[in-house]
Protein backbone atom coordinates (compact mmCIF):
# COMPACT_ATOMS: atom_id res chain seq x y z
CA UNK A 1 0.00 0.00 0.00
CA UNK A 2 1.68 3.44 -1.22
CA UNK A 3 1.73 5.86 1.58
CA UNK A 4 0.02 8.49 -0.13
CA UNK A 5 1.68 11.03 2.99
CA UNK A 6 4.80 11.29 1.20
CA UNK A 7 2.97 12.91 -1.19
CA UNK A 8 1.67 15.69 1.54
CA UNK A 9 4.45 17.75 0.78
CA UNK A 10 3.67 20.51 -1.55
CA UNK A 11 7.24 21.18 -2.25
CA UNK A 12 7.62 17.03 -3.36
CA UNK A 13 4.34 17.25 -5.13
CA UNK A 14 6.08 20.71 -7.19
CA UNK A 15 9.45 18.45 -7.92
CA UNK A 16 7.74 15.06 -9.08
CA UNK A 17 5.07 16.77 -11.24
CA UNK A 18 7.61 18.86 -13.01
CA UNK A 19 9.60 15.88 -13.78
CA UNK A 20 6.31 13.86 -14.72
CA UNK A 21 4.87 16.99 -16.59
CA UNK A 22 6.94 16.59 -19.79
CA UNK A 23 6.05 12.66 -20.20
CA UNK A 24 2.49 13.06 -19.41
CA UNK A 25 2.64 15.72 -22.28
CA UNK A 26 4.22 13.48 -25.04
CA UNK A 27 2.20 10.86 -24.03
CA UNK A 28 -0.92 12.65 -24.28
CA UNK A 29 0.09 14.02 -27.64
CA UNK A 30 0.89 11.17 -29.53
CA UNK A 31 -1.78 8.64 -27.75
CA UNK A 32 -4.35 11.54 -29.48
CA UNK A 33 -2.85 11.44 -33.11
CA UNK A 34 -3.04 7.76 -33.17
CA UNK A 35 -6.07 8.07 -31.97
CA UNK A 36 -7.48 10.16 -34.54
CA UNK A 37 -5.88 8.12 -37.01
CA UNK A 38 -7.42 5.14 -35.86
CA UNK A 39 -11.02 7.21 -35.91
CA UNK A 40 -10.89 8.58 -39.20
CA UNK A 41 -8.65 6.09 -41.52
CA UNK A 42 -9.49 2.61 -39.90
CA UNK A 43 -12.61 2.31 -38.01
CA UNK A 44 -15.05 1.35 -40.37
CA UNK A 45 -18.46 3.91 -41.20
CA UNK A 46 -21.04 2.04 -39.62
CA UNK A 47 -23.31 0.80 -41.68
CA UNK A 48 -26.56 3.07 -40.71
CA UNK A 49 -25.18 6.57 -40.05
CA UNK A 50 -22.39 6.75 -42.25
CA UNK A 51 -19.73 8.85 -41.48
CA UNK A 52 -21.31 10.52 -39.23
CA UNK A 53 -20.53 7.76 -36.54
CA UNK A 54 -17.33 9.19 -36.19
CA UNK A 55 -17.99 12.21 -34.24
CA UNK A 56 -18.61 9.06 -31.33
CA UNK A 57 -14.76 9.28 -31.26
CA UNK A 58 -15.22 12.65 -29.54
CA UNK A 59 -18.40 12.05 -27.79
CA UNK A 60 -17.79 9.19 -25.99
CA UNK A 61 -14.47 9.89 -24.45
CA UNK A 62 -16.19 13.50 -23.07
CA UNK A 63 -19.06 11.73 -21.60
CA UNK A 64 -16.40 9.26 -19.94
CA UNK A 65 -14.02 11.86 -19.05
CA UNK A 66 -16.62 13.93 -17.73
CA UNK A 67 -18.06 10.93 -15.40
CA UNK A 68 -14.52 10.03 -14.20
CA UNK A 69 -13.58 13.64 -13.68
CA UNK A 70 -16.44 13.97 -10.64
CA UNK A 71 -15.81 10.77 -9.54
CA UNK A 72 -12.18 11.91 -9.08
CA UNK A 73 -13.11 15.05 -7.42
CA UNK A 74 -15.60 13.00 -4.89
CA UNK A 75 -12.79 10.46 -4.00
CA UNK A 76 -10.41 13.04 -3.47
CA UNK A 77 -12.74 15.30 -1.43
CA UNK A 78 -13.35 12.01 0.84
CA UNK A 79 -9.54 12.27 0.88
CA UNK A 80 -9.22 15.81 2.10
CA UNK A 81 -12.24 15.77 4.24
CA UNK A 82 -10.80 12.26 6.19
CA UNK A 83 -7.33 12.32 6.41
CA UNK A 84 -6.55 15.99 5.95
CA UNK A 85 -4.55 15.61 2.54
CA UNK A 86 -3.66 19.20 1.63
CA UNK A 87 -3.66 18.56 -1.91
CA UNK A 88 -6.65 16.38 -2.46
CA UNK A 89 -8.92 19.41 -2.06
CA UNK A 90 -6.70 21.28 -4.30
CA UNK A 91 -7.19 18.66 -6.49
CA UNK A 92 -10.53 18.33 -6.41
CA UNK A 93 -10.77 22.26 -7.12
CA UNK A 94 -8.18 22.21 -10.18
CA UNK A 95 -10.09 19.14 -11.66
CA UNK A 96 -13.72 20.82 -11.50
CA UNK A 97 -13.42 23.08 -14.42
CA UNK A 98 -11.93 20.80 -16.57
CA UNK A 99 -14.61 18.17 -15.83
CA UNK A 100 -17.04 20.95 -16.66
CA UNK A 101 -15.30 21.64 -20.16
CA UNK A 102 -15.83 18.02 -20.58
CA UNK A 103 -19.62 17.84 -19.55
CA UNK A 104 -20.13 20.59 -22.25
CA UNK A 105 -18.10 19.26 -24.93
CA UNK A 106 -20.21 15.75 -24.33
CA UNK A 107 -23.16 17.72 -24.62
CA UNK A 108 -22.36 19.75 -27.63
CA UNK A 109 -21.23 16.95 -29.42
CA UNK A 110 -23.75 15.18 -28.14
CA UNK A 111 -26.09 17.40 -29.75
CA UNK A 112 -24.30 17.99 -32.99
CA UNK A 113 -24.40 13.83 -33.59
CA UNK A 114 -28.43 14.04 -32.57
CA UNK A 115 -29.38 16.33 -35.34
CA UNK A 116 -28.20 14.25 -38.37
CA UNK A 117 -29.27 11.12 -36.04
CA UNK A 118 -32.36 11.66 -34.37
CA UNK A 119 -33.36 14.44 -36.46
CA UNK A 120 -33.26 16.67 -32.84
CA UNK A 121 -30.74 19.09 -31.39
CA UNK A 122 -31.89 18.26 -28.17
CA UNK A 123 -34.31 15.59 -26.21
CA UNK A 124 -34.96 15.28 -22.34
CA UNK A 125 -34.36 11.93 -21.92
CA UNK A 126 -32.87 10.54 -18.69
CA UNK A 127 -29.28 10.73 -19.99
CA UNK A 128 -29.13 14.00 -21.49
CA UNK A 129 -31.05 15.49 -18.92
CA UNK A 130 -29.14 13.89 -15.91
CA UNK A 131 -25.24 14.59 -17.90
CA UNK A 132 -27.16 18.01 -17.90
CA UNK A 133 -27.67 18.32 -13.91
CA UNK A 134 -23.97 16.94 -13.83
CA UNK A 135 -22.66 19.81 -15.65
CA UNK A 136 -24.90 22.29 -13.44
CA UNK A 137 -23.27 20.35 -10.40
CA UNK A 138 -19.81 21.40 -11.95
CA UNK A 139 -21.20 25.09 -11.96
CA UNK A 140 -22.56 24.85 -8.82
CA UNK A 141 -18.62 23.39 -7.19
CA UNK A 142 -16.80 26.22 -9.01
CA UNK A 143 -19.07 28.88 -7.65
CA UNK A 144 -19.14 27.69 -4.36
CA UNK A 145 -15.31 27.23 -4.48
CA UNK A 146 -15.15 31.47 -5.31
CA UNK A 147 -17.84 32.19 -2.74
CA UNK A 148 -16.07 31.53 0.75
CA UNK A 149 -12.98 33.20 1.33
CA UNK A 150 -11.42 31.16 3.73
CA UNK A 151 -10.09 28.86 1.62
CA UNK A 152 -9.87 25.82 4.20
CA UNK A 153 -14.05 25.98 4.56
CA UNK A 154 -14.14 26.45 1.28
CA UNK A 155 -12.61 23.08 0.47
CA UNK A 156 -14.68 21.30 3.19
CA UNK A 157 -18.19 22.98 2.04
CA UNK A 158 -17.39 21.96 -1.66
CA UNK A 159 -16.28 18.51 -0.41
CA UNK A 160 -19.98 18.06 1.30
CA UNK A 161 -21.49 19.46 -2.12
CA UNK A 162 -19.11 16.64 -4.53
CA UNK A 163 -20.67 13.92 -2.20
CA UNK A 164 -24.40 14.81 -2.22
CA UNK A 165 -24.02 14.97 -5.42
CA UNK A 166 -22.21 12.41 -6.08
CA UNK A 167 -25.33 10.18 -6.49
CA UNK A 168 -26.08 11.32 -10.12
CA UNK A 169 -22.85 9.92 -11.37
CA UNK A 170 -24.52 6.06 -11.28
CA UNK A 171 -28.27 7.86 -12.39
CA UNK A 172 -26.07 8.94 -15.38
CA UNK A 173 -24.12 5.49 -15.88
CA UNK A 174 -27.45 3.52 -15.57
CA UNK A 175 -30.01 5.77 -17.28
CA UNK A 176 -30.07 3.94 -20.40
CA UNK A 177 -31.29 1.04 -18.85
CA UNK A 178 -33.64 2.42 -16.06
CA UNK A 179 -35.76 4.45 -18.56
CA UNK A 180 -36.48 4.23 -22.14
CA UNK A 181 -34.37 6.45 -23.51
CA UNK A 182 -33.25 7.78 -27.17
CA UNK A 183 -29.83 7.43 -26.44
CA UNK A 184 -28.17 4.09 -27.11
CA UNK A 185 -27.74 1.84 -24.16
CA UNK A 186 -23.80 0.65 -22.93
CA UNK A 187 -22.09 -0.78 -25.95
CA UNK A 188 -18.61 -1.23 -24.17
CA UNK A 189 -19.25 -1.62 -20.06
CA UNK A 190 -21.50 -4.49 -20.20
CA UNK A 191 -22.11 -7.74 -18.67
CA UNK A 192 -22.15 -9.54 -21.94
CA UNK A 193 -18.79 -7.93 -23.05
CA UNK A 194 -18.49 -5.06 -25.63
CA UNK A 195 -21.17 -5.71 -28.81
CA UNK A 196 -19.02 -3.14 -30.53
CA UNK A 197 -16.46 -3.41 -33.88
CA UNK A 198 -12.99 -4.56 -32.85
CA UNK A 199 -11.89 -1.40 -34.76
CA UNK A 200 -14.19 1.23 -33.58
CA UNK A 201 -13.03 -0.23 -30.20
CA UNK A 202 -9.34 -0.02 -30.60
CA UNK A 203 -9.87 3.61 -31.71
CA UNK A 204 -12.17 4.46 -28.92
CA UNK A 205 -10.46 2.93 -26.75
CA UNK A 206 -7.52 4.87 -27.52
CA UNK A 207 -9.21 8.01 -27.73
CA UNK A 208 -10.46 7.44 -23.99
CA UNK A 209 -6.47 6.70 -23.00
CA UNK A 210 -5.40 10.09 -24.51
CA UNK A 211 -8.74 12.19 -23.21
CA UNK A 212 -6.93 10.52 -19.64
CA UNK A 213 -3.65 11.43 -20.21
CA UNK A 214 -4.81 14.87 -21.19
CA UNK A 215 -6.49 15.15 -18.01
CA UNK A 216 -3.76 14.22 -16.04
CA UNK A 217 -1.37 16.40 -17.38
CA UNK A 218 -3.99 19.44 -17.54
CA UNK A 219 -4.49 18.39 -13.73
CA UNK A 220 -1.03 18.51 -12.76
CA UNK A 221 -0.74 22.23 -14.66
CA UNK A 222 -3.70 23.44 -12.54
CA UNK A 223 -2.47 21.64 -9.18
CA UNK A 224 1.07 23.34 -9.64
CA UNK A 225 -0.58 26.62 -10.46
CA UNK A 226 -3.23 26.33 -7.32
CA UNK A 227 -0.40 25.58 -5.30
CA UNK A 228 1.57 28.67 -6.43
CA UNK A 229 -1.33 30.83 -6.03
CA UNK A 230 -1.41 29.82 -2.14
CA UNK A 231 2.73 30.69 -2.34
CA UNK A 232 1.46 34.04 -3.76
CA UNK A 233 -1.78 34.76 -1.49
CA UNK A 234 0.54 33.96 1.49
CA UNK A 235 2.83 36.65 0.73
CA UNK A 236 0.50 38.76 -0.18
CA UNK A 237 -0.87 38.50 3.43
CA UNK A 238 2.27 38.79 4.89
CA UNK A 239 3.16 41.87 2.92
CA UNK A 240 0.10 43.39 4.31
CA UNK A 241 0.48 42.66 7.99
CA UNK A 242 3.51 44.40 7.22
CA UNK A 243 5.43 41.05 8.02
CA UNK B 1 -34.58 9.90 24.61
CA UNK B 2 -37.13 12.07 26.23
CA UNK B 3 -34.87 15.22 26.52
CA UNK B 4 -33.55 14.39 22.52
CA UNK B 5 -37.55 14.88 21.84
CA UNK B 6 -38.22 17.65 24.04
CA UNK B 7 -35.18 19.68 22.57
CA UNK B 8 -36.35 18.37 19.06
CA UNK B 9 -39.82 20.33 19.96
CA UNK B 10 -38.65 23.12 21.42
CA UNK B 11 -36.70 24.58 18.40
CA UNK B 12 -39.44 23.99 16.24
CA UNK B 13 -41.39 25.58 18.71
CA UNK B 14 -39.50 28.42 18.52
CA UNK B 15 -38.99 28.69 14.58
CA UNK B 16 -42.69 28.63 14.37
CA UNK B 17 -43.17 31.29 16.96
CA UNK B 18 -40.73 33.70 15.41
CA UNK B 19 -42.33 32.97 11.49
CA UNK B 20 -45.83 34.03 13.68
CA UNK B 21 -44.73 36.69 15.14
CA UNK B 22 -42.37 38.07 12.55
CA UNK B 23 -45.15 37.37 10.37
CA UNK B 24 -45.44 37.16 6.37
CA UNK B 25 -43.00 34.75 5.59
CA UNK B 26 -46.05 32.22 5.18
CA UNK B 27 -48.29 34.60 3.48
CA UNK B 28 -45.45 35.65 1.07
CA UNK B 29 -44.47 32.06 -0.04
CA UNK B 30 -48.32 31.92 -0.53
CA UNK B 31 -48.47 35.34 -2.78
CA UNK B 32 -45.44 34.22 -4.40
CA UNK B 33 -46.42 30.73 -5.62
CA UNK B 34 -50.53 32.09 -6.31
CA UNK B 35 -48.99 35.24 -8.06
CA UNK B 36 -46.43 32.78 -10.33
CA UNK B 37 -49.10 30.31 -11.27
CA UNK B 38 -51.58 32.81 -12.03
CA UNK B 39 -48.91 35.17 -15.21
CA UNK B 40 -49.23 31.58 -16.80
CA UNK B 41 -52.63 31.97 -18.14
CA UNK B 42 -51.92 35.57 -19.12
CA UNK B 43 -48.26 34.33 -20.66
CA UNK B 44 -49.51 31.17 -22.52
CA UNK B 45 -53.24 32.21 -23.53
CA UNK B 46 -56.49 31.16 -21.51
CA UNK B 47 -57.33 28.19 -23.79
CA UNK B 48 -58.22 25.00 -21.26
CA UNK B 49 -56.67 22.49 -23.60
CA UNK B 50 -52.77 24.02 -23.28
CA UNK B 51 -53.41 25.02 -19.65
CA UNK B 52 -54.69 21.31 -18.48
CA UNK B 53 -51.67 19.66 -20.60
CA UNK B 54 -48.95 22.13 -18.49
CA UNK B 55 -50.71 22.27 -15.41
CA UNK B 56 -48.83 19.65 -13.25
CA UNK B 57 -45.52 21.43 -14.26
CA UNK B 58 -46.79 24.50 -13.55
CA UNK B 59 -47.94 24.31 -10.15
CA UNK B 60 -44.66 21.88 -9.13
CA UNK B 61 -42.11 24.38 -10.51
CA UNK B 62 -43.82 27.60 -8.91
CA UNK B 63 -43.77 25.26 -5.47
CA UNK B 64 -40.39 24.48 -6.22
CA UNK B 65 -39.82 28.05 -6.98
CA UNK B 66 -41.15 29.23 -3.90
CA UNK B 67 -39.90 26.90 -1.28
CA UNK B 68 -36.72 28.07 -2.97
CA UNK B 69 -37.35 31.38 -1.99
CA UNK B 70 -37.59 30.85 1.63
CA UNK B 71 -34.61 28.54 1.80
CA UNK B 72 -31.93 31.08 2.75
CA UNK B 73 -33.95 32.49 5.81
CA UNK B 74 -33.54 28.96 7.64
CA UNK B 75 -29.94 29.43 8.83
CA UNK B 76 -29.25 32.79 7.76
CA UNK B 77 -31.03 34.50 10.64
CA UNK B 78 -30.12 32.86 13.27
CA UNK B 79 -26.71 32.41 12.17
CA UNK B 80 -26.25 36.51 12.13
CA UNK B 81 -27.83 37.67 15.83
CA UNK B 82 -25.43 34.29 17.09
CA UNK B 83 -28.29 32.01 17.90
CA UNK B 84 -27.16 29.42 15.77
CA UNK B 85 -23.95 29.11 17.61
CA UNK B 86 -25.40 28.90 21.20
CA UNK B 87 -27.85 26.45 20.31
CA UNK B 88 -25.10 24.49 18.96
CA UNK B 89 -23.28 25.38 22.18
CA UNK B 90 -26.34 24.44 24.47
CA UNK B 91 -25.80 20.41 24.16
CA UNK B 92 -28.09 19.65 21.59
CA UNK B 93 -26.95 18.11 18.52
CA UNK B 94 -26.42 19.60 15.39
CA UNK B 95 -28.29 17.04 13.91
CA UNK B 96 -31.10 17.53 15.73
CA UNK B 97 -31.11 21.13 15.61
CA UNK B 98 -30.95 20.82 11.61
CA UNK B 99 -33.77 18.16 11.68
CA UNK B 100 -36.04 20.59 14.02
CA UNK B 101 -35.22 23.67 11.31
CA UNK B 102 -36.22 21.13 8.56
CA UNK B 103 -39.30 20.78 10.19
CA UNK B 104 -40.35 24.35 10.99
CA UNK B 105 -39.28 25.25 7.60
CA UNK B 106 -41.69 22.55 6.32
CA UNK B 107 -44.71 23.52 8.80
CA UNK B 108 -44.18 27.31 7.29
CA UNK B 109 -43.12 26.88 4.25
CA UNK B 110 -44.41 23.04 2.73
CA UNK B 111 -47.21 22.47 4.22
CA UNK B 112 -48.85 25.31 3.08
CA UNK B 113 -48.03 25.16 -0.64
CA UNK B 114 -49.39 21.47 -0.04
CA UNK B 115 -52.67 22.90 1.03
CA UNK B 116 -52.73 25.87 -1.75
CA UNK B 117 -52.11 23.68 -4.41
CA UNK B 118 -55.55 21.98 -5.15
CA UNK B 119 -56.81 25.98 -5.71
CA UNK B 120 -53.84 26.64 -8.16
CA UNK B 121 -54.34 23.53 -10.41
CA UNK B 122 -58.29 24.50 -10.32
CA UNK B 123 -57.07 27.67 -12.05
CA UNK B 124 -55.04 25.66 -14.42
CA UNK B 125 -57.69 23.43 -15.38
CA UNK B 126 -56.32 20.51 -14.27
CA UNK B 127 -58.21 17.42 -14.86
CA UNK B 128 -59.77 15.88 -11.32
CA UNK B 129 -57.57 12.77 -12.02
CA UNK B 130 -55.04 14.77 -11.20
CA UNK B 131 -55.64 16.13 -7.77
CA UNK B 132 -55.26 12.80 -5.36
CA UNK B 133 -51.49 12.33 -7.55
CA UNK B 134 -51.00 15.91 -6.82
CA UNK B 135 -51.62 15.98 -3.27
CA UNK B 136 -49.66 12.96 -2.42
CA UNK B 137 -46.76 14.19 -4.66
CA UNK B 138 -46.59 17.12 -3.03
CA UNK B 139 -46.70 15.55 0.29
CA UNK B 140 -44.10 13.49 -0.51
CA UNK B 141 -42.52 15.78 -2.60
CA UNK B 142 -42.18 19.26 -0.10
CA UNK B 143 -40.45 17.56 3.31
CA UNK B 144 -37.90 16.57 0.20
CA UNK B 145 -37.37 20.27 -0.97
CA UNK B 146 -37.01 21.30 2.50
CA UNK B 147 -34.30 18.63 3.34
CA UNK B 148 -32.53 18.91 0.40
CA UNK B 149 -32.51 22.97 0.40
CA UNK B 150 -31.41 22.69 4.01
CA UNK B 151 -28.24 21.67 2.56
CA UNK B 152 -27.79 24.20 0.08
CA UNK B 153 -28.80 26.63 2.77
CA UNK B 154 -26.33 25.09 5.72
CA UNK B 155 -23.24 25.65 2.94
CA UNK B 156 -24.79 28.90 2.16
CA UNK B 157 -25.28 30.22 5.91
CA UNK B 158 -21.46 32.57 6.03
CA UNK B 159 -21.40 33.86 2.62
CA UNK B 160 -22.85 37.29 1.51
CA UNK B 161 -25.86 37.09 -0.79
CA UNK B 162 -25.55 33.64 -0.88
CA UNK B 163 -29.11 33.38 -1.94
CA UNK B 164 -28.54 32.94 -6.04
CA UNK B 165 -25.41 30.78 -4.98
CA UNK B 166 -27.68 28.78 -3.05
CA UNK B 167 -30.81 28.42 -5.93
CA UNK B 168 -27.59 27.06 -8.26
CA UNK B 169 -26.71 24.44 -5.65
CA UNK B 170 -29.83 23.34 -4.83
CA UNK B 171 -32.16 23.61 -8.32
CA UNK B 172 -29.82 20.14 -9.97
CA UNK B 173 -30.49 18.04 -6.86
CA UNK B 174 -34.10 19.65 -6.81
CA UNK B 175 -34.85 18.11 -10.80
CA UNK B 176 -35.01 14.25 -9.64
CA UNK B 177 -38.07 15.36 -7.25
CA UNK B 178 -39.52 17.39 -10.04
CA UNK B 179 -39.90 14.69 -12.44
CA UNK B 180 -40.90 12.15 -10.33
CA UNK B 181 -43.51 14.37 -8.97
CA UNK B 182 -44.82 15.91 -12.18
CA UNK B 183 -44.75 12.54 -13.85
CA UNK B 184 -47.05 11.44 -10.92
CA UNK B 185 -49.15 14.16 -11.73
CA UNK B 186 -49.28 14.04 -15.74
CA UNK B 187 -49.90 9.58 -15.29
CA UNK B 188 -52.69 10.24 -13.06
CA UNK B 189 -54.47 13.06 -15.30
CA UNK B 190 -53.97 10.26 -18.08
CA UNK B 191 -55.39 7.39 -16.48
CA UNK B 192 -52.14 5.45 -16.08
CA UNK B 193 -50.52 4.11 -13.19
CA UNK B 194 -48.68 6.14 -10.97
CA UNK B 195 -47.51 3.88 -7.93
CA UNK B 196 -43.95 3.53 -9.73
CA UNK B 197 -43.87 7.56 -9.20
CA UNK B 198 -44.73 7.90 -6.10
CA UNK B 199 -42.70 4.86 -4.66
CA UNK B 200 -39.42 6.45 -6.19
CA UNK B 201 -40.21 9.89 -4.50
CA UNK B 202 -40.93 7.87 -1.28
CA UNK B 203 -37.96 6.16 -1.69
CA UNK B 204 -35.98 9.65 -2.11
CA UNK B 205 -37.77 10.65 0.84
CA UNK B 206 -36.29 8.02 2.88
CA UNK B 207 -32.88 8.21 1.67
CA UNK B 208 -33.22 12.37 2.73
CA UNK B 209 -34.75 11.97 6.00
CA UNK B 210 -31.34 10.43 7.56
CA UNK B 211 -28.94 12.42 5.48
CA UNK B 212 -29.67 15.81 4.73
CA UNK B 213 -29.78 16.77 8.22
CA UNK B 214 -26.29 15.19 8.94
CA UNK B 215 -25.13 17.04 5.90
CA UNK B 216 -26.54 19.97 6.56
CA UNK B 217 -24.66 19.62 9.96
CA UNK B 218 -21.73 18.79 8.83
CA UNK B 219 -21.86 22.19 6.57
CA UNK B 220 -22.98 23.91 9.77
CA UNK B 221 -20.03 23.16 11.76
CA UNK B 222 -17.51 25.06 9.57
CA UNK B 223 -18.79 28.31 9.98
CA UNK B 224 -19.27 27.68 13.38
CA UNK B 225 -15.98 26.62 14.05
Amino acid sequence: MVNFHKFANPARFMRLSGLLLPWFSIATIVTLAVGLYLSFFVAPADYQQGETVRIMFVHVPSSWMAMACYTFMAVASAVGFIWKHPLADMAAKAAAPVGACFTFAALATGSLWGKPMWGTWWVWDARLTSVLVLFFLYLGYMALWEAIDDKTKAAKAAAILVLVGSVNVPIIKFSVDWWNTLHQPASVVRMDGPSIHPDMLWALLTMIIAFTLFFGTILLIRIRREVNMRKIDALRRQIAWGG
Amino acid sequence: MMSWLNTFIAIIARDLRLAIRQGGSTLLVIAFFVITVTLFPFGVGPETGVLERISAGVVWVAALLAALLSLDRMYQADYEDGSLEQLALSGAGLGTITMAKITAHWLTTGLPLLITAPILAVLMQMQADGFPALLLSMALGTPILSLIGSIGAALTVGVRRGGVLLSLLVLPLYIPVLIFAVGAVDAAAQGLPVESHLMLLGAILLVALPLCPWASAAALRLFLD
